[in-house]
Protein backbone atom coordinates (compact mmCIF):
# COMPACT_ATOMS: atom_id res chain seq x y z
CA UNK A 1 0.00 0.00 0.00
CA UNK A 2 1.36 3.40 -1.06
CA UNK A 3 0.53 6.48 0.95
CA UNK A 4 0.92 10.20 0.34
CA UNK A 5 -0.02 13.07 2.57
CA UNK A 6 -1.15 16.66 2.49
CA UNK A 7 -1.19 19.05 5.40
CA UNK A 8 -4.00 21.43 6.30
CA UNK A 9 -2.76 24.23 8.49
CA UNK A 10 -3.90 27.64 9.67
CA UNK A 11 -4.66 29.61 12.83
CA UNK A 12 -6.81 28.47 15.70
CA UNK A 13 -10.45 27.93 14.63
CA UNK A 14 -9.80 28.49 10.93
CA UNK A 15 -11.84 25.38 10.06
CA UNK A 16 -9.13 22.80 9.46
CA UNK A 17 -10.93 19.93 11.19
CA UNK A 18 -14.18 20.65 9.32
CA UNK A 19 -12.28 20.85 6.04
CA UNK A 20 -10.84 17.37 6.50
CA UNK A 21 -14.15 16.01 7.78
CA UNK A 22 -15.89 17.13 4.58
CA UNK A 23 -13.88 14.80 2.34
CA UNK A 24 -12.50 12.11 4.61
CA UNK A 25 -13.98 8.66 4.16
CA UNK A 26 -13.36 7.88 7.79
CA UNK A 27 -14.44 9.88 10.78
CA UNK A 28 -11.61 12.26 11.36
CA UNK A 29 -9.31 10.95 14.03
CA UNK A 30 -9.24 14.13 16.03
CA UNK A 31 -7.22 14.80 19.12
CA UNK A 32 -9.45 17.55 20.44
CA UNK A 33 -9.37 18.90 23.96
CA UNK A 34 -11.53 21.34 25.84
CA UNK A 35 -10.23 24.91 25.47
CA UNK A 36 -8.43 26.12 28.54
CA UNK A 37 -8.51 29.90 28.12
CA UNK A 38 -11.66 32.01 28.29
CA UNK A 39 -10.69 34.07 25.23
CA UNK A 40 -10.31 30.99 23.06
CA UNK A 41 -13.39 29.35 24.59
CA UNK A 42 -15.47 32.27 23.31
CA UNK A 43 -14.56 31.17 19.76
CA UNK A 44 -15.10 27.42 20.15
CA UNK A 45 -15.36 24.76 22.82
CA UNK A 46 -12.71 22.26 21.75
CA UNK A 47 -9.55 22.47 19.69
CA UNK A 48 -7.05 20.16 18.02
CA UNK A 49 -3.98 19.67 20.18
CA UNK A 50 -1.88 17.19 18.23
CA UNK A 51 -3.36 16.65 14.81
CA UNK A 52 -6.40 15.68 12.79
CA UNK A 53 -6.20 12.75 10.52
CA UNK A 54 -8.41 12.04 7.49
CA UNK A 55 -8.17 9.44 4.74
CA UNK A 56 -9.15 9.21 1.08
CA UNK A 57 -8.57 5.84 -0.58
CA UNK A 58 -7.63 6.28 -4.23
CA UNK A 59 -7.42 2.63 -5.17
CA UNK A 60 -6.26 -0.57 -3.56
CA UNK A 61 -2.63 0.57 -3.81
CA UNK A 62 -2.85 4.24 -2.98
CA UNK A 63 -4.17 6.22 -0.03
CA UNK A 64 -4.13 9.98 0.55
CA UNK A 65 -3.86 11.10 4.14
CA UNK A 66 -4.89 14.58 5.22
CA UNK A 67 -3.24 15.89 8.35
CA UNK A 68 -4.60 18.91 10.16
CA UNK A 69 -2.14 20.79 12.34
CA UNK A 70 -2.99 22.13 15.77
CA UNK A 71 -3.87 25.80 15.44
CA UNK A 72 -2.62 27.02 18.77
CA UNK A 73 0.88 28.44 18.72
CA UNK A 74 1.99 26.46 21.75
CA UNK A 75 1.73 23.25 19.72
CA UNK A 76 3.83 24.53 16.84
CA UNK A 77 6.51 21.94 17.60
CA UNK A 78 4.16 19.50 15.81
CA UNK A 79 4.20 21.49 12.57
CA UNK A 80 7.62 20.49 11.36
CA UNK A 81 6.97 16.86 12.22
CA UNK A 82 3.71 16.88 10.29
CA UNK A 83 5.22 18.71 7.30
CA UNK A 84 7.88 16.04 6.77
CA UNK A 85 7.22 14.34 3.44
CA UNK A 86 4.07 16.26 2.54
CA UNK A 87 3.02 16.59 -1.11
CA UNK A 88 1.78 20.09 -0.49
CA UNK A 89 -0.12 22.14 2.07
CA UNK A 90 -3.24 24.21 2.45
CA UNK A 91 -3.37 27.26 4.68
CA UNK A 92 -6.88 27.86 5.97
CA UNK A 93 -7.86 31.37 6.96
CA UNK A 94 -11.12 32.39 8.60
CA UNK A 95 -12.44 35.21 6.37
CA UNK A 96 -14.51 36.63 9.21
CA UNK A 97 -11.65 36.98 11.72
CA UNK A 98 -9.14 39.56 10.50
CA UNK A 99 -7.40 39.37 13.85
CA UNK A 100 -6.04 35.97 12.75
CA UNK A 101 -4.65 37.14 9.39
CA UNK A 102 -1.26 38.04 10.82
CA UNK A 103 -0.92 34.62 12.40
CA UNK A 104 -2.01 32.97 9.13
CA UNK A 105 0.72 34.86 7.32
CA UNK A 106 3.24 33.74 9.90
CA UNK A 107 2.13 30.09 9.61
CA UNK A 108 2.36 30.29 5.82
CA UNK A 109 5.90 31.66 6.00
CA UNK A 110 6.89 28.99 8.52
CA UNK A 111 5.61 26.16 6.31
CA UNK A 112 7.15 27.69 3.18
CA UNK A 113 10.48 27.55 4.95
CA UNK A 114 10.01 23.90 5.98
CA UNK A 115 9.69 22.44 2.50
CA UNK A 116 9.73 23.58 -1.13
CA UNK A 117 6.34 22.02 -1.78
CA UNK A 118 3.39 23.71 -3.49
CA UNK A 119 0.64 25.28 -1.41
CA UNK A 120 -2.65 27.08 -1.73
CA UNK A 121 -4.43 29.43 0.65
CA UNK A 122 -8.13 28.88 1.34
CA UNK A 123 -10.37 31.70 2.55
CA UNK A 124 -12.84 29.82 4.73
CA UNK A 125 -16.35 30.96 5.76
CA UNK A 126 -16.85 32.90 2.55
CA UNK A 127 -20.59 32.22 2.92
CA UNK A 128 -20.80 34.44 6.00
CA UNK A 129 -22.07 38.02 5.78
CA UNK A 130 -19.08 39.43 7.60
CA UNK A 131 -16.50 37.60 5.44
CA UNK A 132 -13.81 39.81 3.95
CA UNK A 133 -13.54 40.12 0.17
CA UNK A 134 -10.88 37.93 -1.36
CA UNK A 135 -8.98 40.86 -2.83
CA UNK A 136 -8.86 42.66 0.52
CA UNK A 137 -7.72 39.46 2.19
CA UNK A 138 -5.05 38.92 -0.45
CA UNK A 139 -3.58 42.33 0.42
CA UNK A 140 -3.90 41.78 4.16
CA UNK A 141 -2.20 38.39 3.88
CA UNK A 142 0.43 39.86 1.55
CA UNK A 143 -0.10 37.12 -1.02
CA UNK A 144 1.42 37.80 -4.41
CA UNK A 145 -0.71 37.46 -7.52
CA UNK A 146 0.78 34.05 -8.33
CA UNK A 147 -0.32 32.42 -5.08
CA UNK A 148 -3.57 30.51 -5.46
CA UNK A 149 -6.06 32.07 -3.06
CA UNK A 150 -9.37 30.24 -3.12
CA UNK A 151 -12.80 30.87 -1.61
CA UNK A 152 -13.91 28.03 0.61
CA UNK A 153 -16.61 26.82 2.96
CA UNK A 154 -15.07 24.02 4.98
CA UNK A 155 -18.43 22.29 5.52
CA UNK A 156 -19.21 22.32 1.78
CA UNK A 157 -17.66 19.33 0.05
CA UNK A 158 -17.65 21.00 -3.39
CA UNK A 159 -15.46 23.93 -2.31
CA UNK A 160 -13.19 21.64 -0.30
CA UNK A 161 -12.73 19.43 -3.38
CA UNK A 162 -11.95 22.50 -5.45
CA UNK A 163 -9.22 23.57 -2.98
CA UNK A 164 -7.67 20.08 -2.97
CA UNK A 165 -7.78 19.92 -6.76
CA UNK A 166 -6.10 23.31 -7.14
CA UNK A 167 -3.32 22.13 -4.88
CA UNK A 168 -2.93 18.94 -6.91
CA UNK A 169 -2.85 20.96 -10.16
CA UNK A 170 -0.06 23.08 -8.66
CA UNK A 171 1.85 19.94 -7.65
CA UNK A 172 1.49 18.55 -11.18
CA UNK A 173 2.50 21.85 -12.76
CA UNK A 174 5.60 22.04 -10.57
CA UNK A 175 6.56 18.48 -11.48
CA UNK A 176 6.20 19.28 -15.18
CA UNK A 177 8.12 22.55 -14.94
CA UNK A 178 10.93 20.78 -13.10
CA UNK A 179 11.49 18.30 -15.91
CA UNK B 1 19.83 23.91 43.34
CA UNK B 2 22.06 24.90 40.45
CA UNK B 3 20.81 27.79 38.40
CA UNK B 4 21.04 26.39 34.92
CA UNK B 5 18.71 25.77 32.02
CA UNK B 6 17.61 26.57 28.51
CA UNK B 7 16.89 30.04 27.14
CA UNK B 8 13.74 28.65 25.55
CA UNK B 9 12.29 28.11 29.00
CA UNK B 10 13.88 31.01 30.84
CA UNK B 11 14.66 34.21 28.94
CA UNK B 12 17.60 36.56 29.52
CA UNK B 13 15.15 39.16 30.88
CA UNK B 14 13.83 36.67 33.44
CA UNK B 15 17.40 35.74 34.42
CA UNK B 16 18.37 39.39 34.92
CA UNK B 17 15.24 39.90 36.99
CA UNK B 18 16.18 36.95 39.18
CA UNK B 19 19.77 38.21 39.64
CA UNK B 20 18.42 41.66 40.46
CA UNK B 21 15.82 40.52 43.00
CA UNK B 22 18.09 37.97 44.68
CA UNK B 23 21.02 40.47 44.61
CA UNK B 24 23.25 37.73 43.31
CA UNK B 25 27.02 37.83 42.93
CA UNK B 26 28.69 35.65 40.32
CA UNK B 27 28.82 35.12 36.59
CA UNK B 28 26.10 34.12 34.19
CA UNK B 29 27.58 31.98 31.42
CA UNK B 30 25.41 31.73 28.31
CA UNK B 31 26.17 29.34 25.45
CA UNK B 32 24.45 31.04 22.55
CA UNK B 33 23.88 29.91 18.97
CA UNK B 34 27.47 30.62 17.89
CA UNK B 35 29.31 32.19 20.80
CA UNK B 36 29.58 32.25 24.56
CA UNK B 37 28.87 35.21 26.85
CA UNK B 38 30.04 35.90 30.41
CA UNK B 39 28.03 38.43 32.40
CA UNK B 40 29.31 39.15 35.91
CA UNK B 41 27.25 40.66 38.73
CA UNK B 42 28.03 41.99 42.16
CA UNK B 43 25.14 42.10 44.62
CA UNK B 44 22.57 42.17 41.84
CA UNK B 45 24.29 44.87 39.80
CA UNK B 46 26.01 44.45 36.45
CA UNK B 47 29.78 44.49 36.93
CA UNK B 48 31.33 43.19 33.74
CA UNK B 49 30.45 41.49 30.42
CA UNK B 50 32.28 39.76 27.64
CA UNK B 51 31.08 37.90 24.56
CA UNK B 52 32.63 35.65 21.92
CA UNK B 53 36.13 36.46 20.76
CA UNK B 54 36.05 40.04 22.10
CA UNK B 55 38.56 40.27 24.92
CA UNK B 56 36.56 43.06 26.58
CA UNK B 57 39.74 44.87 27.59
CA UNK B 58 39.61 48.60 28.28
CA UNK B 59 41.82 49.33 25.26
CA UNK B 60 39.50 47.32 22.96
CA UNK B 61 36.39 48.96 24.41
CA UNK B 62 37.81 52.47 23.97
CA UNK B 63 38.97 51.64 20.45
CA UNK B 64 35.49 50.37 19.52
CA UNK B 65 34.00 53.57 20.91
CA UNK B 66 36.43 55.60 18.77
CA UNK B 67 38.13 57.01 21.85
CA UNK B 68 41.42 55.43 20.81
CA UNK B 69 42.75 55.42 17.24
CA UNK B 70 43.93 52.20 15.62
CA UNK B 71 47.54 53.28 16.13
CA UNK B 72 46.98 54.15 19.79
CA UNK B 73 45.21 50.83 20.31
CA UNK B 74 48.03 48.90 18.61
CA UNK B 75 50.65 50.77 20.61
CA UNK B 76 48.91 49.91 23.88
CA UNK B 77 48.51 46.24 22.95
CA UNK B 78 52.14 45.95 21.76
CA UNK B 79 53.99 48.09 24.28
CA UNK B 80 51.90 48.12 27.42
CA UNK B 81 52.61 44.44 28.00
CA UNK B 82 50.85 43.01 30.99
CA UNK B 83 49.42 46.26 32.22
CA UNK B 84 45.99 45.77 33.81
CA UNK B 85 42.91 47.72 32.72
CA UNK B 86 42.94 49.53 36.05
CA UNK B 87 46.53 50.65 35.49
CA UNK B 88 45.78 51.67 31.90
CA UNK B 89 42.75 53.64 33.07
CA UNK B 90 44.87 55.48 35.64
CA UNK B 91 47.51 56.26 33.00
CA UNK B 92 44.89 57.69 30.64
CA UNK B 93 43.30 59.75 33.42
CA UNK B 94 46.66 61.05 34.67
CA UNK B 95 47.65 61.95 31.13
CA UNK B 96 44.46 64.02 30.91
CA UNK B 97 43.37 61.96 27.91
CA UNK B 98 40.11 60.75 29.43
CA UNK B 99 38.24 61.35 32.66
CA UNK B 100 37.26 58.60 35.05
CA UNK B 101 33.61 59.27 34.20
CA UNK B 102 34.26 58.89 30.47
CA UNK B 103 36.00 55.56 31.01
CA UNK B 104 33.15 54.24 33.14
CA UNK B 105 30.49 55.47 30.69
CA UNK B 106 32.24 53.75 27.80
CA UNK B 107 32.49 50.50 29.72
CA UNK B 108 28.84 50.70 30.84
CA UNK B 109 27.72 51.31 27.29
CA UNK B 110 29.83 48.38 26.01
CA UNK B 111 28.49 45.99 28.68
CA UNK B 112 24.89 47.11 28.08
CA UNK B 113 25.35 46.54 24.36
CA UNK B 114 26.43 42.96 25.05
CA UNK B 115 23.28 42.37 27.08
CA UNK B 116 21.18 43.87 24.27
CA UNK B 117 22.78 41.31 22.00
CA UNK B 118 21.85 38.55 24.42
CA UNK B 119 18.19 39.60 24.26
CA UNK B 120 18.14 38.33 20.67
CA UNK B 121 19.32 34.87 21.72
CA UNK B 122 16.35 32.56 22.00
CA UNK B 123 18.31 29.33 21.80
CA UNK B 124 21.08 28.27 24.14
CA UNK B 125 21.98 27.09 27.59
CA UNK B 126 22.83 29.14 30.63
CA UNK B 127 24.37 28.52 34.03
CA UNK B 128 25.04 30.84 36.93
CA UNK B 129 28.45 30.35 38.57
CA UNK B 130 28.35 31.85 42.04
CA UNK B 131 32.07 31.25 42.54
CA UNK B 132 33.11 32.93 39.30
CA UNK B 133 33.63 36.63 39.92
CA UNK B 134 34.37 39.41 37.43
CA UNK B 135 38.04 39.29 36.35
CA UNK B 136 40.23 41.22 38.80
CA UNK B 137 42.39 42.81 36.12
CA UNK B 138 39.35 44.41 34.47
CA UNK B 139 37.53 47.54 35.57
CA UNK B 140 34.15 46.65 37.04
CA UNK B 141 31.11 48.90 36.97
CA UNK B 142 28.02 48.96 39.19
CA UNK B 143 25.05 49.25 36.88
CA UNK B 144 21.45 48.89 38.06
CA UNK B 145 19.59 46.22 36.11
CA UNK B 146 16.08 47.71 36.22
CA UNK B 147 16.40 49.82 33.06
CA UNK B 148 18.10 47.02 31.19
CA UNK B 149 15.28 44.65 32.20
CA UNK B 150 12.60 47.09 31.03
CA UNK B 151 14.41 47.56 27.73
CA UNK B 152 14.78 43.80 27.40
CA UNK B 153 11.07 43.20 27.99
CA UNK B 154 10.22 45.79 25.36
CA UNK B 155 12.65 44.20 22.95
CA UNK B 156 11.27 40.74 23.70
CA UNK B 157 7.78 41.83 22.71
CA UNK B 158 9.15 43.36 19.54
CA UNK B 159 11.18 40.21 18.90
CA UNK B 160 8.10 37.98 19.29
CA UNK B 161 6.12 40.14 16.90
CA UNK B 162 8.92 40.21 14.35
CA UNK B 163 9.34 36.45 14.59
CA UNK B 164 5.65 36.05 13.84
CA UNK B 165 6.00 38.25 10.79
CA UNK B 166 9.29 36.77 9.57
CA UNK B 167 9.58 33.28 11.08
CA UNK B 168 12.52 32.09 9.01
CA UNK B 169 15.65 33.93 7.93
CA UNK B 170 16.41 31.08 5.52
CA UNK B 171 14.05 32.67 3.02
CA UNK B 172 15.14 35.26 0.46
CA UNK B 173 13.73 38.63 -0.58
CA UNK B 174 12.86 40.13 -3.90
CA UNK B 175 11.71 43.59 -4.88
CA UNK B 176 8.06 44.02 -5.75
CA UNK B 177 7.02 45.96 -8.84
CA UNK B 178 6.95 49.21 -6.87
CA UNK B 179 9.87 51.43 -7.82
CA UNK B 180 12.34 52.24 -5.08
CA UNK B 181 12.09 55.97 -5.74
CA UNK B 182 11.58 58.83 -3.31
CA UNK B 183 11.96 56.42 -0.43
CA UNK B 184 13.92 57.66 2.55
CA UNK B 185 16.03 54.84 3.86
CA UNK B 186 18.59 54.87 6.64
CA UNK B 187 22.17 53.75 6.07
CA UNK B 188 21.37 50.39 7.69
CA UNK B 189 18.31 49.91 5.48
CA UNK B 190 20.34 50.70 2.37
CA UNK B 191 22.90 48.12 3.43
CA UNK B 192 20.17 45.49 3.50
CA UNK B 193 18.54 46.75 0.30
CA UNK B 194 21.82 46.53 -1.59
CA UNK B 195 21.93 42.76 -1.01
CA UNK B 196 18.30 42.02 -1.84
CA UNK B 197 18.29 39.33 -4.45
CA UNK B 198 16.28 36.09 -4.61
CA UNK B 199 19.60 34.23 -4.36
CA UNK B 200 20.50 35.72 -0.95
CA UNK B 201 18.79 34.47 2.16
CA UNK B 202 18.02 36.97 4.91
CA UNK B 203 20.50 35.07 7.07
CA UNK B 204 23.24 35.71 4.50
CA UNK B 205 22.30 39.40 4.26
CA UNK B 206 22.50 39.71 8.05
CA UNK B 207 25.85 37.94 8.15
CA UNK B 208 27.35 40.07 5.39
CA UNK B 209 26.19 43.26 7.09
CA UNK B 210 27.23 42.04 10.55
CA UNK B 211 23.67 42.45 11.79
CA UNK B 212 21.95 40.31 14.37
CA UNK B 213 18.65 38.52 13.75
CA UNK B 214 16.62 41.23 15.41
CA UNK B 215 18.19 44.05 13.38
CA UNK B 216 17.71 42.36 10.04
CA UNK B 217 14.13 41.34 10.89
CA UNK B 218 13.34 44.91 11.96
CA UNK B 219 14.58 46.32 8.65
CA UNK B 220 12.95 43.64 6.50
CA UNK B 221 9.67 44.14 8.37
CA UNK B 222 9.72 47.85 7.48
CA UNK B 223 10.42 47.06 3.83
CA UNK B 224 7.64 44.44 3.79
CA UNK B 225 5.15 46.82 5.36
CA UNK B 226 6.01 49.47 2.78
CA UNK B 227 5.32 46.87 0.07
CA UNK B 228 8.82 47.25 -1.35
CA UNK B 229 9.88 43.62 -0.99
CA UNK B 230 8.35 40.19 -0.67
CA UNK B 231 9.60 36.97 0.87
CA UNK B 232 10.48 34.24 -1.63
CA UNK B 233 12.13 30.86 -1.52
CA UNK B 234 15.83 31.27 -2.28
CA UNK B 235 16.62 30.79 -5.95
CA UNK B 236 19.18 28.19 -6.84
CA UNK B 237 19.13 26.73 -3.36
CA UNK B 238 18.28 23.09 -3.64
CA UNK B 239 16.07 22.14 -0.73
CA UNK B 240 15.69 18.42 -1.20
CA UNK B 241 12.15 17.17 -1.30
CA UNK B 242 11.84 14.53 1.33
CA UNK B 243 12.13 11.04 -0.15
CA UNK B 244 9.09 10.25 1.95
CA UNK B 245 6.95 12.58 -0.20
CA UNK B 246 6.35 10.00 -2.91
CA UNK B 247 6.40 6.25 -2.47
CA UNK B 248 8.32 6.04 -5.75
CA UNK B 249 11.30 8.01 -7.07
CA UNK B 250 10.34 7.50 -10.72
CA UNK B 251 9.11 10.85 -12.14
CA UNK B 252 6.55 9.31 -14.48
CA UNK B 253 5.11 7.16 -11.71
CA UNK B 254 4.95 10.22 -9.47
CA UNK B 255 2.96 12.11 -12.12
CA UNK B 256 0.67 9.17 -12.64
CA UNK B 257 0.10 9.04 -8.90
CA UNK B 258 -0.87 12.73 -8.78
CA UNK B 259 -3.22 12.23 -11.74
CA UNK B 260 -4.83 9.33 -9.88
CA UNK B 261 -5.33 11.60 -6.87
CA UNK B 262 -6.91 14.27 -9.08
CA UNK B 263 -9.28 11.71 -10.56
CA UNK B 264 -10.25 10.43 -7.12
CA UNK B 265 -10.90 13.88 -5.66
CA UNK B 266 -13.03 14.81 -8.68
CA UNK B 267 -15.14 11.71 -8.14
CA UNK B 268 -15.85 12.42 -4.48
Amino acid sequence: MQTVKMVVTGPFSAGKTEFIQSVSEIDVVSTERKISTAAERSVKEATTVAMDFGRITVDEDLVLYLFGTPGQKRFDFMWEILSEGMLGFIVMVDSTRPETFREARSILETFRAYAPTPYVVAANKQDKDDAWDLEDMRHALRLDSKTKFLPCVATDKATVKSVLLELLYSILAEMESGE
Amino acid sequence: MALRGNLRDFTITQLLNLVNLAQKTGTLVVDGPSEQAYISFREGKLAYARVGQDDGSLAAVLHKANRLTVNQYRAIVERAGKITDKELGLLLINAGYLTQEEILLNLQSYFTEIIRRLFTWVEGFFRFEGEMLAPEDRINVRLDLENIIIEGSRQLREWEQLQDEIPSLDMALKFTDRPLKNVNLSVEEWRVVSYINPRNTMKQIALTNKMNDLDVRRIVYGLLQAGLVEIVRPEGMVIPISPKTFPTQDKEEQKSLVNKLIGRIRSL
